[in-house]
This record gives structure tokens, sequence and C-alpha cells, in this order.
């Protein structure tokens, strides 16, 4: 009789490639089509700043591990996965610092400060950018278009209608992003109803949309192309990484929310064209298929992931159109974090065959 | 046409090929066989012999501990040399009757009563409670006392678990295959005893040839149909089963099959119910499948109850690396065991070995909380969150979660990434939650 017997519980078989590691791995791989995208349409530097992000983020992991005397796991990739996001979150124009600064506050205080993978509540690289956007305001929120090296649509788009003689219209004309236009539009709306609807219908024709869809706007790092990023999506659900759940409820929300409340004429004015120029612009793609469905800080349960994604879609949508900031996609998924642990108590499964009482 | 299934659940390679191909092969009489008392859920059996009493073949040697226990019969013909404590396949030990063979075999008489099929159905059932036959797929529960519903549950279906979801396994696909013809008898009397209009039997879509051939061998009998099921597991776990058969749900919180007019047996049951009722021959042996990759020989083999694994694996020549890992039964449910020399009983479907990579576990990770365990979890329970409140001993949750309806089929352990050792917590859990019910029973009724 051999010593070399292994007595352990049911099952002994496992699902093969289902580790964290490769779990990990596969969603880098899934974020490789929206960073050629963003060397594409912003040029090397954008690879440089993520770079410097992951760096960053896998180092301070490192560290802190040691410090922690607890098993150094940098190489199951979820902190470049971290760093990688974060650096995605910033726009091209940003100076190499920044990622780095973010990176450490996303790792030592988004995630080891509560016990390493698993156990954070908020996910990690929104936090580091919530910190960013909190110190450094106008280096996160600047004005990319100044380095962006093909053209900005909104900036043409607005040129051909002519507008740059007309007072009240500034905001309108230099606006960075495509949500911060749609921002202009709303507040132009007030004095200039008329004007306000031109730039609008402009702003939801076919030809801007699909430019919003391939990638060529403006917008932080990882943002760019919903196209490259929808290419990384199909693969994670394809792998079995992410569920359609959150994703779908969010997008969904905002498109009802957006349709109803976005046009300027009052209820349910929009063109139907203004809910995919939300989607498609900003940060709902990226936030949606990689953020919101980052495993840790959503629910497990089926339910719990649809009123997860049902409440960061209404966020969004109300932060967009009435709120202060142009974008509310970070901040929707953060204050969506919180409340994870009391989705899934509310909305556990019933089992099967449950008896209605 | 779509194949019939339940929501849940998981995918694995089947593993079936090492021994799909072995026909079911009779092993020569062992010298020693040891019949343990308890090889099924309810009372133990009841030794009704002593050391030195001589036994034929099939003779009675211990009687039922009550309405929920069987009988034991002595698999061997020869002398009563011991009653001790022996390891179980369950990974336990338990008494055991040592029978030292005589090795010719004797029988006691076996009729065959050509008038079986009239029987009153009180006459069958007493045959099979004679015959000391459970549950061959695994968890062994007498049958006799599932064929005795209560007047107020009519049964309208019997259900032959034909599934054999748990990979490697394929003693039923033979069974299937090279008896068709028995299985057929039994589910018609299992019908006739229940009162059941329509008999099913459940196949998994991979064994295409049974499915033919059974289809075959019913096409002219209406109340008997063949129902290709999807190839995923657990398939084959009763409720399920019953689901995709019939569309019903089977209540939780310790509802029967008799709940939903349905009785489920597996098929290798039904051979066993069909002998005892023609020939009155008590269950003393069965086949079981002795396979994996390092088995030299791997073999579907009809051995007496109470063979000891180690002989099982003789007779398939060994293995040819280093065993890591005794599985008593499937590798999804079955038992890890420490000792080879365990006899099988009524319920060992499988005997597989593992060499050290198929053995090694990771180490545990932090939950990632990524929800594949709900995903697949087939009683749409919420693993993860049963888990984790075990860990911090939060019995009241872990019940409100529903660990009591775990079935174990262990799809959560095999799925997740973390490799999370559910199903160990799970157990945990539902020994604490059944400890506390039990205290909370008491004090209601205190």
């Amino acid at each position: 009789m051999n010593n070399n017997l292994i007595v352990s519980a049911a099952p002994h078989l496992k699902a093969k490639n289902m580790t964290v590691k490769s779990v990990m791995w596969q969603v880098v791989l899934a974020l490789v089509p929206a960073m050629l995208a963003a060397i594409f349409f912003f040029g090397l530097r954008s690879l440089v700043l993520t770079c410097y992000a992951v760096v960053a983020a896998v180092l301070t992991e490192y560290l802190i591990q040691k410090l922690r005397g607890v098993p150094v796991t940098i190489t199951d990739g979820s902190a470049v996965v971290t760093g990688i996001l974060l650096a995605f979150n910033l726009n091209v124009a940003s100076p190499g610092w920044l990622p780095v600064i973010g990176s450490v506050f996303a790792i030592a205080i988004g995630k080891q400060v509560f016990g390493g993978l698993g156990h954070n509540i908020f996910n990690p690289a929104l936090l580091g950018r919530a910190f960013l956007l909190a110190s450094w305001p106008s280096l996160v929120t600047a004005n990319w278009t100044k380095t962006q090296p093909a053209f900005s649509l909104m900036f043409k788009s607005m040129n051909s209608l002519n507008l740059s003689s007309l007072q009240n219209v500034p905001e309108a004309i230099t606006s960075a992003t495509p949500l911060a236009a749609v921002k202009s539009v709303r507040v132009l709306a007030e004095t200039n109803p008329d004007l306000a609807q031109q730039v609008m219908d402009r702003m939801t024709s076919m030809d801007t949309i699909s430019q919003l869809f391939i990638g060529n706007i403006g917008g932080v790092i990882g943002e760019v192309s919903a196209l490259a990023l929808l290419i990384g999506a199909a693969y994670m659900a394809f792998r079995y990484i992410i569920s359609w759940r959150i994703p779908m409820s969010y997008i969904l929300t905002v498109f009802v929310l957006t349709f109803a409340f976005g046009g300027l004429g009052g209820l349910f004015s929009a063109s139907i064209m203004l809910p995919f120029y939300h989607i498609f612009s900003g940060g709902l793609i990226l936030g949606a298929f990689f953020m919101a469905t980052d495993m840790v800080t959503s629910p497990v349960t089926k339910k719990g992931m649809l009123v997860f994604g049902i409440g960061a879609g209404l966020l969004t949508a109300v932060i967009r159109l009435w709120g202060g900031y142009p974008e509310g996609v970070s901040y929707s998924i953060l204050l969506m974090n919180c409340c994870v642990p009391l989705i899934d108590r509310w909305t556990a499964p019933k089992p099967f065959g449950e008896v209605r009482k | 046409m779509g194949l019939k299934t339940f929501p849940g659940g998981v995918h694995s390679h089947d593993n079936k090929e090492y021994s799909r191909q072995a026909e079911i092969i009779a092993m020569p009489l062992p010298g020693k066989v040891y019949v343990h008392l308890s090889q099924h859920i309810g009372a133990p059996a009841k030794a009704i012999v002593k050391p030195g009493d001589e036994v034929l073949a099939g003779q009675k040697i211990a009687e039922a501990g009550g309405f929920v226990s069987i009988p034991m019969h002595a698999p061997i013909s020869g002398k009563v040399t011991k009653i001790g404590s022996y390891p179980h396949p369950a990974g336990t030990t338990g008494t055991a009757i040592e029978i030292t063979g005589d090795g010719e075999d004797k029988w006691v008489e076996l009729i065959d009563d050509a008038k079986y099929n009239c029987l009153s159905t009180d006459e069958m059932k007493k045959r099979i409670a004679e015959a000391g036959i459970c549950g061959m797929g695994g968890a062994g529960f007498p049958t006799h006392v599932k064929l005795s519903p209560p007047a107020d549950k009519p049964i309208d279906t019997v259900i032959l678990n034909g599934v054999e979801c748990e990979p490697y396994l394929t003693a039923d696909y033979r069974l299937m295959l090279e008896q068709p013809e028995a299985i057929l008898e039994g589910l018609r009397l299992l019908m006739k005893i229940v009162g059941a209009k329509q008999g099913i039997i459940g196949i998994e879509a991979n064994k295409p040839d049974c499915i033919k051939l059974l289809r075959k061998a019913t096409a002219g009998d209406k109340t008997i149909r063949i129902d290709a099921l999807k190839l995923k597991y657990p398939q084959g776990a009763e409720k399920q089963l019953i689901y995709a058969c019939t569309r019903r749900k089977v209540p939780n919180k310790g509802g029967l099959p008799m709940a939903v007019g349905v009785v489920v047996q597996n098929v290798g049951t039904a051979i066993a119910v069909y002998e005892a009722i023609r020939y009155q021959k008590p269950l003393v042996e069965r086949v079981i499948t002795v396979s994996g990759k390092i088995v030299k020989t791997p073999r579907n083999i009809k051995a007496r109850i109470g063979t000891m694994y180690s002989e099982l694996l003789d007779f398939c020549e060994g293995t040819t690396e280093d065993i890591y890992k005794i599985i008593s039964g499937g590798p999804m449910m079955g038992f890890a065991i420490s000792n080879l020399d365990t006899p099988m009983v009524k319920g060992s479907s499988g005997l597989l070995l593992f060499n050290k990579k198929e053995a090694a576990k990771d180490a545990e990770h932090t939950c990632l909380r990524c929800g594949a365990c709900v995903e697949v979890c087939p009683m749409n329970l919420a693993p993860s969150l049963i888990v984790n409140n075990a860990k911090y001993q939060d019995w009241g949750l872990v019940e409100k979660y529903g660990v009591m309806d775990c079935m174990k089929c262990g799809s959560c352990a095999f799925i997740c990434p973390a490799q999370i050792k559910l199903i160990q917590w799970i157990d945990i859990g539902k020994l604490e939650v059944g400890k506390r019910m039990r205290s909370r029973s008491q004090v209601g009724k205190a």
C-alpha cells in the first residue's frame, strides 16, 4: 500500500481552464482590441500610459503583499487588469505620473486595504479614477483634442453647422467629448431651442453614430472604440467569464431612460438615435462590459445582476442628463458596488421546486 | 428534435471511452466476501447467522432492520467466518459478515415462476423486499419503500434512470445494451406495482445506441417512451431527470418524487426487480465499472456483493502508474477512500483509480464572487452565499440560503475558478443546520 493516497471531498473532477489566473488573463486578452484601437486613434502614448499604470499596479501589489506577509499573487493577472482599466479611464494627454498615482491608490486603498482580491467592495480601477478626478480634476477631464492626431468629430460637425459665429455656444463647439456636447446642447436649449435642436439632429445622425461606434471620437483611452470593446466583451461572454445580465440590463436601462428623457422637447421627444449616441459615447460600453461585471464587486445571484445593471443604468442616465458631470458611468458603478451585499441578500434565488406559500 | 434537459448543470468530458466497449464480464468467484449490514438508506440489517454457519448462495444472512431497511443474502456459498468491522465504500467503517467461499457456488433453489406477471402487487412488493433490493444508482434507498406511496399520492409515471451522467461509469450503459428485455420487463412490473400508466426511460444523448435499441424494442408499446436527454451533468439526478422528462418539479425541503406522481428507479434496479419477482432471486451481484486512465484493462464487471475492491482491480490487471486516489462511485459524487481492501456494496456503481496529476487539488483561493456556482446550480441555490456564510459559521443564513436543498452534485465545486471545496463546506453546513433543526423540533415538542 502506498502512502500517496489523497482522500478529499467530492467532486474529484475539475473544469479545465477554470482558475483565477486563467480568468484574469483572459480578461486582459479581451482588453487587447480596445488597446489596439486606442493606439490607432490616439497614438502610442496611450500604450505608454497603460504600461505605466500596469507596472505601478503590479509593483504596488507586490510591495503590499510583501509587507503584509501574505503570498505574492502578482502573476494571477488581477493587478494587471486593474492597471489596464485605470489607464483606460484616463485621457491620452495625461502626464505620466497620473496613471502611476492612480494605480497605487487603486491597488493599495481600493484592494489591498480590504484584504486583497475577492475582499474589496469597490472596483479598484474606478476607485483610482475617482481619486484622480477628485485630486486633479483638470487633468482627468482635460481637453484632450490638442493631442488628438486625427480629428474631432464633434468639432467638425459643429463647424459644419457654422455655429462659431453665434454666441452662447462656445462650450458646444469646444466640447471635448461627445457627452460634454450633450450637456452643452441641453444648456443651449434653454436660450436657443431651435439651434439646440439643429445640433441635436446633427449629433443623432447616422453618420455621427457610426463614427461613435467605430471610435472616431474623443474620450478616454479605453472608451474610444465601442466596436473594439464589444469584440473583447463577446470573447468574455463566449468563455463564460461574464454573464450577459449586467451589461444588457445596464445598457437597456440607459437606452430607455435617455430615449424617454433625453429629448429637448420633453418626454419621448428624442430621436430613436439619441440612445445609441449615449450608448456608444463615453464609458458606457467599457463600464458595462468590463467594470460593472467585475466579479468581486458585483452580485453573484442572477436576479441581483439584473438589479445591479438597472441601478447602474438609472444612475448613469440621471448623472448624464441632469447631473453636474457629463459622464456618470464610473460613479454609478461605484455607487452600485456598495449595494452589492444587500442586493445579494435580497435576491437569493428560490430553490428548485420551492413550494409557494 | 431538441433534447430534453433541466436548467443549470455543467459540461464535462464524459471519460467513458475507457470502458465503453468492454462487455459485461462475470468475475471468477472471490475466495471471501464481506457483506455489510448497512448498504442502504435506513436501519441496518440484523445478522441472523453466526460464525461457523454454512450458507448457500442466495440464502438470507441478515434480516431487514425495519420497514425502511433491506435484508442481506449470502453472495457465495461457504462458511460464515467472522462478523466484524470493515471499511465501507462511503469512507467509513461498518459491521460486515465475512463469508469464506467453498468455491462451489451452491445456490438456494431458484424457481422460474411462469405466472410472475399475474401476481398481486402486494406479492410483487413482498418479493422485492425479500430480495433485499435498494436503489443501485448510488443512494441506495430501499426499493419496496419507494414503491409503497401513501394512498393520497397516486403515481402515474415510472421513470427508469438510464442517464448515467457520472463521467467514467458505463455499467448502466452496458446493461441497457446487453439486457434491454430484462430492463423493459422490470419497468412493466414496476408500472404495474404502482399503477402507473406511462413508463419513461431517460437516457443521455451520449448513448445513442441504447436509445435506438430501446426505442426499437418498445416500438409497439404505447405506454413506454424513451427520452433522449441532453449531455449535461447532473442529468441523472432524480429531480432533474423528472423535470427533464415530465416538466414536473419535485417540491424542495424534503419533497419526494411521489409528490408529483413519479417513481424513479435505476435501470440496474429494474433488472433486479424483474429477477426478484420472476425467480425470487435476491440481489447478490451487480455490474460495476472499474476504470481510470491508469487501469490496465478497464472493465464492466458483474461481481458478487462484498467482493473486495482490490480483487476487482486485480481482475483488471492492476494499474500502470502509482495510485493517488481511489474513488468509490463516480468522480462527481463518489467517495475518495483510503483503502482498496474495501468490499463493494449494492450501490457500488464504479471503482476509479487516479494518478498523481488527476488526484492533484489546487489550494483554495478567496471567493472571487464570480457567480459561476450560482449559474450552474441545478437546484437553483447560491452555493457561494451558503459557503461564505458557513465559513463565518452563520448557520442561520446557511439554512436560509437552502443548504438542506443541496443534493451535493458537485457542479459548483467543479466549476469554481477559486478551487473552493464547496461540497466540503456544504457538508459542514448540512451537519450544523441539521443539528439546529433537530433541537428546534425538540423544543417544539416539549
